[in-house]
């Protein structure tokens, strides 16, 4: 399934800061960013609880927000952009 | 649930570095700022092609993980490949055996191999009989005329003999046609017929080094599926010979190998100055010509080809891996039948 994950750490501490980049890691693991802090994953169910699992570990529930939305089939292939913004290859080889 | 398919990462850009960091693997390519991120999960496969530096924390969690990697020389060529500890295609060779076994489904994959290289040839001939003018055209859609009258003769023939049978006089038809789409450089004799072991013009002994590379890419793609690349169908079983690859380049030849020879040729690309001759007759290229070759060879391998299976457009170099993918599902079971690759 196609998910879109948005994120605000609050980083007005150290101890933020800290949570952002282990945020930040944590779904580079999962899915492609498209943006500073806006992932877009393709996962399986399990993979969605293990993801959702390891935020709950992580954030700090009253200053911290993630969004994970869950798109339509193939939702992630249906993509508008303008500007720098490119459609990524999520389902093809890789070719580098 | 459906079952995601995974990607393979096709590493062909020469000093890029390939790192771990979690869950995630970093691609840094030389001379191009920032790095690309892909998440390890969704890949099954890492093919690195020549120089790429992977780091050996990413190589033990590959091989902790069951993810292939798999070395490749720059030129294409098959070196080497790591699989981790808790696959092994044995399932998959197994099944490649037993289908050399079945008299019904050896028949059935060797008929298709022979058909696609014929129908591939033929696409090439008219192809080339567009730019070709009066006698020569008329001569290379006569051949093209023919070719598809031996179509239906293979669909139904009854073993691998008379299918090599077939495959040779296309074959002989195919060069007899190429003859007319040659305007080589002066200092060049005219192709007459093809000539192997060895070759004794110019362009034989470009046609033979051209299927060398040719070969190389198909035996690395056999091997990267983890098929038996001894195993084949139309081909059969004999001892040193990579009777599989043989089978998967049938398809391939006329687009991939003889056009690249026909425009290395026809453009001047190669001229005699980069041909020698040896004592007992032989030609072959010199070191220059060889580089004139694999030079044109890298860039072709990039050139897209419409695949109607796959739905897009595929690199050259990557043709043979989806073949021998497709063949292996065939084999697996999951696929009716092998279907060869046709050339659009």
């Amino acid at each position: 399934m196609d998910l879109l994950l948005t994120y605000d750490v609050d980083t007005t501490s150290p101890e933020g800061a800290r949570r952002l980049r282990r945020v930040a890691k944590l779904c580079e693991g999962y899915g492609l960013r498209v943006q500073q802090s806006v992932f877009e994953i393709v996962a399986d169910e399990a993979d969605l609880l293990r993801l959702l699992a390891a935020i709950d570990d992580i954030i700090n529930a009253d200053r911290d927000s993630v969004r994970v939305y869950r798109l339509p089939h193939h939702g992630l292939s249906d993509v508008h952009t303008r500007g720098t913004a490119r459609p990524q290859p999520h389902r093809g080889d890789l070719v580098v | 649930m459906t079952t995601e398919l995974l990607n393979t990462l096709y590493v062909q850009t020469q000093g890029t570095e390939l790192r771990l960091e979690e869950d995630s693997l970093r691609i840094r390519v030389p001379e191009q700022e920032g790095r690309r991120i892909v998440p390890l999960r969704r890949l099954d496969a890492i093919v690195v092609y020549g120089h790429v530096t992977l780091s050996s924390e990413l190589i033990a969690r590959c091989a902790r993980d069951a993810r292939s990697i798999t070395w490749m020389s720059r030129g294409g060529r098959f070196e080497g490949r790591l699989d981790g500890a808790v696959r092994g295609n044995v399932l998959l060779r197994h099944a490649q055996h037993q289908a050399h076994d079945d008299a019904a489904v050896r028949i059935a994959i060797a008929r298709n191999v022979v058909a696609a290289k014929v129908r591939n040839s033929r696409w090439v001939i008219l192809r080339a009989a567009r730019d070709a003018k009066g006698a020569a055209q008329g001569a290379m859609r006569a051949t093209a005329g023919e070719l598809a009258d031996a179509l239906p003769e293979i669909a139904v023939a009854p073993d691998t003999d008379t299918l090599m049978g077939y495959e040779g006089d296309a074959a002989r038809r195919h060069f007899a046609a190429v003859r007319h789409a040659l305007r080589p450089a002066e200092g060049i004799p005219p192709f007459e017929r093809r000539i192997r072991r060895p070759p004794t013009d110019p362009v034989n002994a470009t046609l033979s080094f051209v299927y060398g590379l040719l070969r190389g890419l198909v035996h690395g793609a056999a091997e990267q599926i983890g098929l038996d690349p001894y195993v084949g169908y139309l081909h059969g079983i004999r001892p040193a010979k990579p009777a599989l690859v043989l089978d998967l380049m049938e398809e391939f030849r006329a687009p991939l190998a003889d056009r690249l020879v026909l425009t290395l040729l026809n453009r001047r690309q190669l001229r005699p100055e980069h041909f020698e001759h040896l004592p007992g007759g032989a030609v072959r290229l010199t070191e220059d010509g060889r580089t004139v070759v694999i030079q044109a060879w890298q860039e072709w391998r990039q050139r897209p080809w419409p695949h109607t299976l796959a739905g897009r457009d595929v690199p050259a170099g990557l043709l043979p891996v989806m073949q021998a993918r497709l063949l292996a599902r065939h084999l697996r079971g999951d696929l009716p039948a092998y279907l060869p690759w046709i050339a659009s």
